[in-house]
């Protein structure tokens, strides 16, 4: 899941009141992609560069930035974002359902790259994986609906704008309705999800009911709730 | 037409370097010429398994920089004369490989040899990319355990993309061997069954190895398990699974629980 840190000015109050919660929760961010979003400051390109940097060093990871001039973001800085909604900072106890902001991911190295690059070529609205999606590989598809043909693994995961169908088992992480999509769906032959995701509201494999494991499932919001129900 | 196999399997310990001199030594039994490539720098145990291990004198990467010519690397085995080792080095460690020198060792390799069999290191890094990049086909190895399927599972993915025919867009044949079956845990369903590792997977099975201390026994001798008790059912396996690399329709045998008297009696009220 990412969410978005929303900084005021003057930052460097607003790094000092970061340190102050990162020293009581301080694996908060471990690992977890981050956005940041600028429509607060105005920074010029170093500050932002400095401000990512500061991150950093806090072990936040920067995956996007919003809320800013995109012509300031230079290509050593993480790319723009659209459509995320604005979270404040992130409560400590805060509810399963509504805790984290749109999810993103960052494409990783291994993605099958090749085959999302030539899906997107031929049809801009939709993608189509007729091999596996295996364990470490995240497909990011923000155009529109995802359908695998096979697997996902344990360990994989799927992001896509529209709504995600899988013909195989789904075993790792599934986020539809990542640009702000609430209609998004997602639709699976065998569920055995890590996690599932739709515009920002996720249910982990723990709140999953363990009666629908194995089955044929479909996931979509009402209102605020995930409902996650038998296909048959 | 020489052929470029890596075992690879992402999980440490679940028995890339046994089976590698396994499949070889059966390879080479059959006449066919094999060489076993240890990519392990820094951590090398190829040659223990082989038992050459007091023979090595210059390795992989002494040929990699250039410090040696490959037949003064290459050590032949004293059983079967159409095997041979190329030892890693133990001193240096896997940033000593280059994937150019990688490249040069492999195609000289493919001249001399029927089977090139590069076992690879546990990991996903270096090393472990190293050693799948020039490869025609992978044997994936397999504990029937989730966290070994899942790191296998990953393991595909990387051969599906970081492999040199993977990136020329050409298919990279993959076999799965399970190995460390006990057939007796996995009826008690404490281990995964072949068909859930096979379902999660979807690669096609090479073979499924026992659990035996034959194989634990062959390691500790430095003979590989085919050779030094070919009839007992791990190499038995192993034998099917080279003829099946070599292309052949082999019956796949699941090895089965013998079950003894007290088993019989006790053996379903214990599950």
């Amino acid at each position: 899941m990412a969410y978005v840190l929303t900084p005021e000015a003057p930052v460097f109050d607003w790094l000092s009141e970061l340190d102050a919660w990162l020293a009581r929760s301080p694996a908060f961010f471990a690992g977890r992609p981050v956005i940041l979003d600028l429509a607060a400051l105005e920074l010029s390109s170093s500050g932002i560069a400095h401000l990512v940097a500061s991150l950093g060093e806090r072990n936040i990871r920067i995956l996007g930035l919003e809320g800013v001039d995109p012509s300031l973001v230079g290509p050593e800085l993480p790319p723009m974002l659209a459509g995320g909604r604005a979270a404040t900072m992130p409560q400590q106890n805060a509810n399963a359902n509504a805790a984290a902001a749109p999810a993103t991911a960052a494409p990783e190295a291994q993605a099958p790259a090749a085959e999302p690059e030539a899906a997107k070529s031929a049809a801009k609205t939709s993608l189509l994986l007729e091999q596996p999606v295996r364990s470490g590989q995240s497909v990011v598809f923000t155009e529109g609906d995802v359908t695998v043909l096979g697997s996902v693994g344990s360990g994989a995961e799927i992001v896509a704008g529209g709504s995600i169908h899988v013909y195989g088992t789904l075993r790792g992480r599934a986020m539809a309705g990542a640009t702000g999509n609430p209609r998004a769906r997602i639709f699976c032959n065998r569920i055995e999800a890590e996690l599932l995701a739709i515009d920002g509201y996720y249910r982990t494999a723990d709140e999953i009911d363990a009666k629908l494991r194995s089955q044929p499932t479909q996931a979509w919001l009402d209102g605020n709730a995930m409902m996650i129900t038998p296909l048959n | 037409m020489a052929k470029v196999l890596v075992v690879t399997s992402g999980k440490g310990g679940v028995g890339k370097t046994t089976s590698t001199a396994a499949l070889g030594a059966a390879l080479a039994h059959t006449g066919q010429r094999v060489v076993v490539v240890d990519f392990d720098v820094g951590l090398r145990n190829l040659d223990l398994v082989m038992g050459a291990e007091r023979r090595v004198v210059f390795d992989l990467i002494n040929v990699v920089t250039g410090v040696a010519k490959l037949p003064q690397a290459l050590i032949r085995d004293k059983r079967l004369e159409t095997l041979w080792l190329l030892p890693a080095s133990q001193t240096r460690d896997k940033d000593a490989l280059t994937e150019e020198g990688v490249g040069e060792v492999i195609s000289a390799l493919r001249e001399q040899f029927d089977w090139v069999i590069c076992d690879s290191p546990a990991g996903i890094e270096r090393g472990a990319i190293l050693a799948m990049r020039y490869a025609d086909a992978a044997v994936i190895v397999t504990n029937p355990e989730v966290s070994s399927v899942r790191d296998s599972d990953r393991i595909i993915g990387m051969l599906d993309s970081r492999t040199l025919k993977a990136e020329k867009g050409e298919h990279i044949d993959k076999h799965l061997l399970i190995t460390r079956y006990n057939a007796a845990r996995a009826a008690r369903g404490e281990m995964l069954s072949v068909d859930d590792v096979l379902e999660i997977l979807s690669t096609p099975l090479l073979g499924i190895i026992p659990e035996s201390q034959e194989v634990l026994r062959a390691s500790n001798v430095g003979t590989p398990v085919t050779l030094s008790s070919a009839d007992s059912p791990p190499a038995r396996a192993y034998i099917e699974a080279a003829q099946r690399l070599r292309g052949e329709t082999v019956a796949m045998t699941v090895p089965r629980d013998k079950k003894g008297l007290l088993d019989r009696i006790f053996g379903r009220r214990a599950a």
